[in-house]
C-alpha cells in the first residue's frame, strides 16, 4: 500500500515538475524588439487603450478574464464563437490625437502548442483612418510571454493581481519575421501590401477583469517608395 | 535490521523516482497530444456557382444578431450604455457588429460592417470572421443596384480564405412571415469564392 502511495506522490510531483518546467522554460522566449523598429520605411503608429472599459465595445463569451463592455452588450455564447472576442476602439496617432477607428476580432487558435511556448490567437484588425483610408490586418498573436509574465504571477499573488511593467510584441506571424500582413483597401492605402506589429504595454492586471492599466500599439510599415516608382515614369524623366 | 530498513528506503525512493518520471512523461504526453484549443465547426454549406467558383450564403437576423450600432450623433446606441466617441475626426463613420449565421440559421461567426463618408464616395467594408476557418474582407461598391443589392470585391482573407478572390453581395430582406418572434428582416450576404490561378509549369 505504501508503495502505491509513494508512486502516486511521485506521479503528482512529476506533473508539477513538468508544469514548472514548461512555465519557466528559459529556451522559450518572445522577442521584445519589434522587427519594424529598425525599418527605413515610413511607419504609421496607432495607439489604443488596452483596458476593455476604455474602448467603445468589448464582447466575448462573458466567462473570460475580461468582462464584456458595456455590461449589456450581446455576448458570444454560441458554440462556434465561444472562443472569440470582438472589440471596437478609438485609435490615436503618435501625438495622442484621435486618428481613426479600429475593430479587432480574435479567436483562440488550434495551432496553440503550450509545449512549445505557443499560446496562439488568430486575429484581424479593420482600421479606418478618416481622410487617409482603410486597411485590413491579419495576424497570429502569441500570448505565451503575456501569460508567463503577467497572468501566472497574478495568480501566485494572494489578491490575484499583478503590478509592474511589461512590454511585449504580440504579433508572431504570419510574416517570417513575426509581422502581420496588412492589405490596404481604400484611400492612400488602396492596393498596398504592408507589414505591421502589434505590441502591448501592461502596468496592472487582475484575474477578474484583465488589464487595469494597459496600452496597445499598432506599428504599420508603409512600403518603400522605390517599389511604387513606375519604370515608365523613370524612363520619361531620364529622357527629359 | 538496519540493512533491511535501508533496503526498504531504497525501494521507496526508487518507487518515488519512477513515479516522478512517469508523471513527467504522462504530463508531456497529454500536453503534446491533447489539443489545447478545439474550435467548434459547422459544416460549410458551399454550392458551385453556375459561372465558376463556389458560393456560400450568410445572413444576419435583425435585430437579434446585432451586437453594436455606433454612429456619431445617435441618441441611443446599441448596446445600452454605448459611449460612441464624439470627436469630429470620427463624425463620418458608422460601425456595426453582428453575429453571422450560415444557411441553416446557425451562428458561425462574427462580422463587422463599416460605412465611412468620404468626399468622393462612401467606403463600405465588411469583415467576416469564422473562427474555425479564417476571415475574409470585402469592400463594397458605394452605390446599390436595383433591388437594393450591393456588390463588392472580396479583397483578402486569412487561413482558408487566404488564396481566394471573388465577390460579395449584400441585400436587405424584410420579413414577411408575420410570426410573432420573427426578425424584422435579415441582411443576406452571398460570397462567391474564386481560387487564384497558379501559373502552369
Amino acid at each position: 500500500m505504501k508503495y502505491l502511495i509513494v508512486l502516486i506522490v511521485g506521479l503528482m510531483t512529476g506533473v508539477v515538475v513538468f508544469a514548472a518546467g514548461v512555465a519557466f522554460n528559459p529556451f522559450v522566449s518572445m522577442q521584445r524588439l519589434s522587427p519594424l523598429a529598425v525599418t527605413d520605411s515610413q511607419t504609421v503608429t496607432l495607439t489604443y487603450s488596452g483596458v476593455a472599459s476604455d474602448g467603445i465595445v468589448f464582447t466575448n463569451d462573458g466567462e473570460s478574464w475580461v468582462s464584456p463592455y458595456p455590461e449589456k452588450v450581446l455576448q458570444l455564447w454560441e458554440a462556434a464563437i465561444r472562443q472569440t472576442s470582438a472589440s471596437v476602439k478609438e485609435l490615436r496617432d503618435g501625438r495622442g490625437q484621435v486618428a481613426g477607428l479600429g475593430i479587432k476580432i480574435s479567436s483562440l487558435s488550434e495551432t496553440t502548442r503550450l509545449f512549445a511556448g505557443k499560446a496562439i490567437v488568430d486575429s484581424v484588425w479593420y482600421v479606418y483612418l478618416p481622410g487617409r483610408g482603410s486597411m485590413f490586418i491579419e495576424q497570429t498573436e502569441n500570448y505565451w510571454d503575456y501569460l508567463r509574465g503577467i497572468v501566472l504571477p497574478a495568480y501566485r499573488n494572494s489578491a490575484n493581481t499583478w503590478q509592474g511593467s511589461w512590454l511585449g510584441n504580440l504579433t508572431a506571424g504570419p510574416g517570417a519575421l513575426g509581422t502581420a500582413r496588412v492589405s490596404g483597401s481604400s484611400g492612400e492605402f488602396s492596393g498596398l501590401e504592408m507589414l505591421a506589429v502589434e505590441s502591448l504595454s501592461v502596468r496592472a492586471w487582475r484575474a477578474d477583469g484583465g488589464p487595469l492599466a494597459a496600452e496597445g500599439q499598432l506599428l504599420i510599415e508603409l512600403p518603400p517608395e522605390a517599389v511604387y516608382e513606375s519604370p515608365v515614369d523613370e524612363a520619361f524623366v531620364e529622357d527629359e | 535490521m538496519a540493512h533491511g530498513f535501508l533496503s526498504g528506503g531504497n525501494v521507496l525512493l526508487k518507487t518515488f523516482l519512477i513515479g516522478v518520471l512517469l508523471g513527467i512523461a504522462a504530463a508531456a504526453g497529454a500536453l503534446y497530444s491533447l489539443p489545447a484549443v478545439d474550435q467548434h465547426r459547422e459544416v460549410s454549406l458551399v454550392t458551385v456557382a453556375p459561372n465558376g467558383g463556389n458560393q456560400e450564403s450568410f445572413h444576419v437576423n435583425i435585430p437579434m444578431d446585432r451586437i453594436m450600432v455606433g454612429t456619431a450623433g445617435q441618441k441611443s446606441g446599441l448596446p445600452a450604455g454605448l459611449n460612441w466617441p464624439q470627436d469630429d475626426v470620427l463624425a463620418g463613420i458608422s460601425a456595426e457588429l453582428f453575429k453571422i449565421r450560415n444557411a441553416r440559421d446557425v451562428v458561425v461567426g462574427v462580422a463587422a460592417r463599416t460605412v465611412a463618408k468620404e468626399e468622393e464616395s462612401d467606403v463600405i467594408d465588411w469583415v467576416l470572421h469564422l473562427p474555425a476557418r479564417g476571415t475574409f474582407f470585402g469592400n463594397m461598391a458605394p452605390d446599390a443596384q436595383e433591388g437594393g443589392q450591393r456588390i463588392g470585391r472580396l479583397r483578402t482573407g486569412s487561413n482558408e480564405f487566404a488564396q481566394l478572390q471573388g465577390f460579395v453581395t449584400e441585400r436587405w430582406v424584410a420579413d414577411t412571415s408575420g410570426e410573432e418572434d420573427a426578425p424584422v428582416g435579415r441582411i443576406e450576404l452571398l460570397a462567391t469564392y474564386v481560387g487564384t490561378a497558379e501559373p502552369l509549369e
